[in-house]
């Protein structure tokens, strides 16, 4: 690698450390109405858990410093050029994706990266199972679009980067000052985000006699009776 | 909607409540937990100041991190041993089991619980890990979860799901000679693709589904996943019986009895109806081989990499970076391609009769010249039993490495890894980018007779041809 990429990739390095000890909002709390910013968008079905945290970043007892590995082998192979990497990017808060991201491994270490990134809602044709509803455990919508939405949305942002945009969970659109693009969020996902009980176990244990009731009811817990 | 089926009838057996926008608060009847997304899930709950719902229902043990040479203590890597003395601390804590090195019952994950006959007919099994669909070829709900899951889990044995929908995938006739479990599922893939199995849960069945032992069903329901499918399962039936009878933790004395009786009482019904219904003739499977970027880039050893004009339009895109990363170019065949490393192990492929296939073709050949090739147990139960019938003695004289149990390459937390752009004949899952521990690496998903076939011919063969 010659010294000017060198020196790039330090630029880049250092933008990241100052946009993580600065600039990453709030981790989400409570009901979810909305959620503002800038868009990143990010090319490409299928892409999996594997490549938006890297198994090795798994060696840790706490997320905490995941969110500057978010995407780490793709983004060292793509020289600084990785939307995580551009600069336009840096402050960007809403993902848009394609189909199926999130695919396989169920770490939640991905959503968390992408959440200590910045990443505060993502919106893509389709997503995988187990990821979206780690997502939603930890507060981060995922709205689905269709692919035509997404083409006119991703041209938006090409023609205007730091164009602003709110997601709006109540009314299933993301809106920007003159536009606007149908989503759909799920409605238990909507009804979630929106009361604030997607941080779940709350309200799990509200009927704790009832799950009592059913651990005592299950044959194999008693002796098959 | 799914009716009378299996997945039906658990399901509203261990269902708690309804809640907001159609979830289901549900019961968890085993907790499987590790190292790697169990922490943060204690250091949450210790943050609510709450205790474990269920330690009785919760077992733990080491698999991701466990380096597979020295097992010794302190590991020679201070984040691993850091994760492994966390895991024992929070288990002691809130009265977990766990499973240890040495105990003689440490292995992955979702080879321990079934042989140890915690996985059972007729139960909810959620663990921190997305192959835990493995469980369901014993005829169990089982799928994996987040961390945020496991806290939940911990926290109150429950927790938020949405009902899947059900698609039975039903073989007819039977795997052929030289064709495994692993084949059928990777054919399975690659028909339907790594998308298409998103909101449902897979029934395997029919005759050639009914033929497989307990060990080729667990290979085909851990694999579910890679479809899409959060679950994967298989009605119980006398081969499932069989299987648990007499393990520790398997129904003993009356209560094997009633046991038997309730566990075919779950078994879906000849008038359920499923939310769709595919057919696959088994006997025109032929091994089957990834040339690509995702499990469902595979093709017959006997067919050639696909053409992009000939794949969906939703499909070319990837196969477009799929022949880039692997470097192979379409048209050609897989036969003939060198490797440099063979890894025999996984929850996928890590059991004994997985060893003992590829062992059968080890035997008495060498491996070739330049490839590494290594072997490891699922767990450790499965090392002694290997090692009192002589496959690590084989295996070693024909120049594999035997190691000690745990996930290895598979995914490469642990010092398995490929190195640069190595290529890897692999019995594990993934053949995503980077999945084998280098940003480079290449990974052929196989069944374990292939990838012994591959160790010893020094490139991809047809294994088919080793038997005769």
């Amino acid at each position: 690698m010659c010294d000017r990429c060198q020196k790039t990739l330090l630029l880049k390095a250092l933008l990241t450390n100052l946009k993580l000890m600065n600039k990453v909002p709030l981790f989400p709390t409570g009901p979810i109405h909305k959620v503002e910013g800038t868009c990143i968008y990010l090319t490409g079905n299928d892409i999996d858990t594997d490549r938006i945290i890297p198994a090795r970043f798994l060696k840790c007892i706490s997320f905490d410093d995941l969110g500057k590995s978010v995407f780490a082998d793709d983004r060292i192979e793509q020289k600084g050029l990785h939307p995580f990497d551009q600069i336009k990017n840096q402050k960007s808060s809403i993902l848009l994706v394609d189909k199926n991201f999130g695919c396989g491994s169920s770490r939640e270490h991905a959503p968390q990266a992408l959440m200590r990134w910045g990443i505060r809602a993502i919106i893509g044709q389709s997503f995988a199972e187990i990821f979206y509803g780690n997502c939603l455990s930890i507060g981060i919508p995922c709205a689905s679009i269709s692919e035509s939405c997404i083409k006119s949305l991703t041209k938006a942002i090409e023609f205007k980067p730091e164009l602003l945009f709110t997601l709006d969970i109540d009314l299933e659109q993301i809106i920007c000052e003159h536009q606007s693009w149908p989503l759909k969020i799920e409605l238990g996902m909507r009804e979630m985000l929106l009361s604030g009980k997607w941080d779940a176990t709350t309200n799990l244990l509200q009927e704790k006699e009832q799950i009592n009731r059913i651990k005592n009811s299950i044959p194999y817990i008693n002796d098959f009776n | 909607m799914s009716s009378e089926t299996l997945y039906d009838k658990i399901w509203d057996l261990h269902r708690v409540r309804e809640l907001t926008g159609g979830s289901t608060q549900l019961f968890v009847g085993l907790h499987l937990i590790h190292e790697v997304t169990s922490p943060q899930a204690f250091s949450a709950l210790e943050e609510k100041g709450l205790s474990v719902h269920s330690p009785d229902r919760t077992i733990a043990t080491v698999d991701h991190i466990v380096p597979t040479t020295n097992q010794a203590r302190p590991f020679a890597d201070p984040l691993a041993e850091q994760m492994l003395q966390t895991l024992e601390s929070n288990c002691k804590k809130s009265g977990i089991e766990l499973f240890n090195l040495g105990s003689g019952y440490q292995g992955i994950v979702h080879v321990i619980a079934p042989e140890a006959g915690l996985t059972q007919p007729g139960m909810t099994v959620a663990c921190g890990d997305s192959h835990t669909s493995t469980h369901g070829a014993f005829g169990a709900i089982a799928f994996g979860i987040g961390t945020s899951q496991v806290r939940d889990i911990l926290a109150s044995q429950t927790l938020t799901m949405k009902k899947l929908k059900v698609r039975r995938i039903f073989f007819d006739g039977e795997l052929q000679k030289g064709v495994f479990a692993k084949d059928l599922i990777l054919h399975v893939i690659q028909k339907l693709g790594v998308k298409d199995g998103v909101g449902f849960a897979y029934e395997f069945a029919g005759p050639a589904i009914k033929k497989l032992s307990m060990e080729e069903r667990m290979t085909i329901c851990n694999m579910a996943i890679e479809g899409g499918a959060r679950c994967g399962y298989i009605n119980p039936d006398q081969v499932t019986f069989d299987y648990l009878k007499g393990r520790r933790y398997s129904p003993k004395g009356a209560n094997w009895d009633l046991a038997i009786k309730w566990w075919e009482s779950l078994c879906s019904n000849e008038s359920a109806i499923y939310d769709d219904e595919i057919k696959f003739n088994a006997s025109e499977i032929a091994p089957t081989v990834t040339w690509g970027i995702t499990p469902g880039q595979s093709i017959a050893i006997n067919s050639t990499i696909p053409n992009p004009a000939s794949l969906d339009p939703g499909e070319q895109q990837i196969a477009l970076e799929a022949y880039q990363y692997m470097d192979l170019s379409p048209d050609r065949s897989i036969e003939g391609l060198p490797i440099d490393v063979c890894f025999i192990g996984s929850c996928t492929n890590g059991r004994l009769s997985d060893l003992q296939i590829a062992a059968k073709i080890a035997k008495g050949k060498k491996v070739a010249q330049g490839v590494k090739a290594f072997v490891v147990p699922g767990s450790e139960k499965v090392a002694q039993e290997a090692e009192a019938e002589g496959l690590d003695e084989i295996f070693r004289n024909a120049g594999f490495e035997w190691r000690k149990p745990g996930c290895s390459m598979c995914l490469a937390m642990n010092p398995d890894k490929l190195e640069n752009d190595q290529i890897s004949a692999s019995s594990s899952n993934r053949n995503f980018k980077g999945r084998q521990g280098s940003s480079k690496g290449r990974t052929l998903l196989m069944s374990p007779a292939m990838v012994a076939a591959a160790a010893i011919s020094g490139c991809v063969i047809d294994v088919r041809k080793l038997f005769c």
